[in-house]
């Protein structure tokens, strides 16, 4: 067919076109940023070069690299706490058929409320002076704690907001890639005499592991990109103790702007995340077909 | 029997406890909206309701809200249209256009790897690039930022619906003498309507929910809702009650899309992960 082939241009121009325009471009300019010093003089870019030296800054970079720690801690750990309560909250409500849709329906209303709205809602629960965990803990005659305010405190504080936030998002795909799964293998292991955690560990887990890992994989990335609740509930602080690295970047950028510097930087963590992901790819790949 | 009453019994207070664990934020945060200032620094549970914060927030002439309501419209509405025309004639034509599939493959991958990237990285340079172009503070800059950076997702659930749609219904067509651009139009359009809609409910309120792009590309002009409910937190004092309002008030629209649309985010949240 002679029209398919323009069709076929034509059809993959625009998305081909925004992805060069805002995304190509864009990173190219990153990287020509991120060997200049860039200076605004009277609202306009003034750039010199300076080769690989905010390279060698982002290395040195004690702020930066505790933005990583606290990411790596906060996007593992939280989706590993996600993972396991999301999941055996799937488990339970295939176990009823009165009521689930209601739960689902609760369930989806944290996944689609605004990062900031979330900030919003714990900024007035973990308030030290009126905040309701306070209060509770004041009922049963427990001082009250801050939570944002303390070191020891801060980062669990904000991991339990993620916890809180994304746990139904995991519920919601386990329960789908559950409800899914063919009867008649649970069929054939209830007549063989299997206990529910011989089902568990061996019919359940398996016939689950592709979503169980697409569902991580897709939740370690919005982890890692988290911004919206540090912004609100603590700015990074108390000292670096909820510090991660996209509020280094905008710290760097755009409250201190250093636009040369903040540039290496972001360049630094998107090759990095960049590589991470098609690394992660290509191992599930392998696996899946093994 | 009486075993098996008990196990129901159990399993239906866990799912409820971790209901009230999932709403009751939301109903504290909706609470305290009503609360006046005095009502919330003190922690009455028991109070008399005031709108008095509805009314700072929409109609004080300090506020921008009702702007920012509409600039969130306006950018969501755009960045949604652009994406579900992009997206899907992208995925249209590496679906069934008979693209070489290490090409196809490529394509998904450099979608995806985007899609992994997080927007603070790409902010910077986009502030530096749309200043340079004069598109600082406009709505464009916003919309083009919201629509590349959620292009991947529409691309790939609009794959995963097409690559359902049977390969009979385009032949048949083909055999009545449809091009191509018609056998989309006519044919695959109609069929994944469910689909178009399942990523239309997401974008949006992936967009309406953005934070990070709008806080950095927009001034007074085109803040969105996020941007003017962080200001309320950020102040010197943070305007608990106001905030509180604004914050409810946002999360309208995705109550009335979780009421009328709920089959279309689950469809969309779940498409790709569950096979």
């Amino acid at each position: 067919m002679r029209t398919t082939v323009s069709a076929r241009y034509l059809t993959l121009a625009p998305a081909l076109v925004l992805f060069a325009g805002i995304a190509v471009v864009p990173i190219v300019e990153l990287v020509a940023m991120s060997v200049s010093q860039i200076d605004w003089v009277q609202g306009k870019a003034q750039w010199r070069f300076v080769a690989f030296d905010q390279y060698l800054r982002v290395a040195g970079d004690a702020l930066f690299r505790t933005g990583v720690a606290n990411t790596l801690v906060f996007a593992i750990g939280g989706v590993l706490v996600q993972m396991l309560l999301g999941f055996a909250l799937a488990l339970l409500t295939t176990r009823i058929t009165r009521g689930r849709a209601l739960y689902r329906t609760v369930f989806i209303l944290p996944i689609l409320v605004p990062g900031i709205v979330i900030g919003a809602i714990w900024k007035l629960m973990y308030n030290f002076d009126f905040g309701v965990l306070n209060q509770l803990l004041g009922v049963v005659g427990v001082r009250p704690v801050d939570w944002l305010g303390n070191t020891s405190t801060a980062l669990a504080a904000v991991i339990a907001v993620d916890v809180w936030h994304w746990t139904p998002f995991v519920f919601l795909l386990m329960l789908a890639g559950l409800e899914s799964l063919p009867q008649d293998v649970y069929e054939a292991a209830r007549v063989d005499g299997a206990t529910f955690l011989q089902e568990l560990r061996y019919v359940t887990l398996p016939l689950m592991l592709p979503t169980i890992v697409v569902t991580l994989v897709f939740r370690v990335i919005v982890g890692v990109k988290v911004f919206d609740e540090i912004y609100l509930l603590t700015g990074g602080g108390p000292g670096t103790s909820t510090e991660v690295v996209s509020y280094t970047i905008f710290r760097r950028f755009f409250t201190e702007g250093q636009t040369g510097y903040g540039a290496a930087m972001s360049v630094v963590v998107l090759f990095a995340l960049a590589l991470a992901f098609i690394v992660a790819t290509a191992a599930t790949q392998r696996r899946r077909t093994l | 029997m009486k075993q098996a009453t008990l196990r129901a019994t159990a399993t239906h207070a866990a799912l409820l406890v971790a209901a009230i664990i999932v709403l009751f934020p939301f109903v504290w945060i909706a609470l305290a909206a009503f609360k006046t200032q005095i009502s919330l620094m003190i922690g009455e549970v028991l109070f008399t309701p005031t709108l008095a914060h509805f009314d700072e927030v929409l109609f004080s002439g300090a506020s921008d809200y009702l702007a920012n309501y509409r600039n969130s419209l306006i950018i969501a509405t755009a960045s949604t249209l652009i994406v579900l025309t992009v997206a899907t004639l992208a995925a249209y034509s590496i679906e069934r256009l008979g693209w070489p599939r290490w090409l196809v493959h490529g394509f998904l991958l450099g979608a995806a790897v985007f899609n992994a990237i997080p927007a603070i990285t790409l902010v910077g340079a986009w502030y530096v690039g749309f200043r340079a172009l004069g598109l600082y503070d406009t709505y464009l800059a916003v919309i083009l930022a919201h629509a590349t950076l959620n292009l991947p997702i529409g691309i790939w659930l609009m794959a995963t619906f097409i690559r359902e749609v049977p390969h009979e219904l385009e032949e048949a067509a083909r055999i009545d003498g449809c091009g191509t651009l018609q056998m989309l139009w006519r044919v695959i359009v109609p069929v994944v309507m469910p689909g178009i809609a399942a990523t239309a409910v997401l974008v949006f309120i992936h967009s309406w929910n953005e934070f990070v792009v709008a806080l950095n590309l927009t001034a007074r002009e085109t803040a969105t809702v996020p941007v003017a409910i962080s200001k309320y937190a950020q102040e010197n004092e943070t305007k608990y009650g106001a905030m509180a309002a604004g914050a409810v008030l946002s999360v309208l629209p995705s109550l009335v899309l979780l009421f009328f649309a709920q089959r279309a985010i689950v469809r969309g949240l779940t498409a790709g992960a569950v096979k």
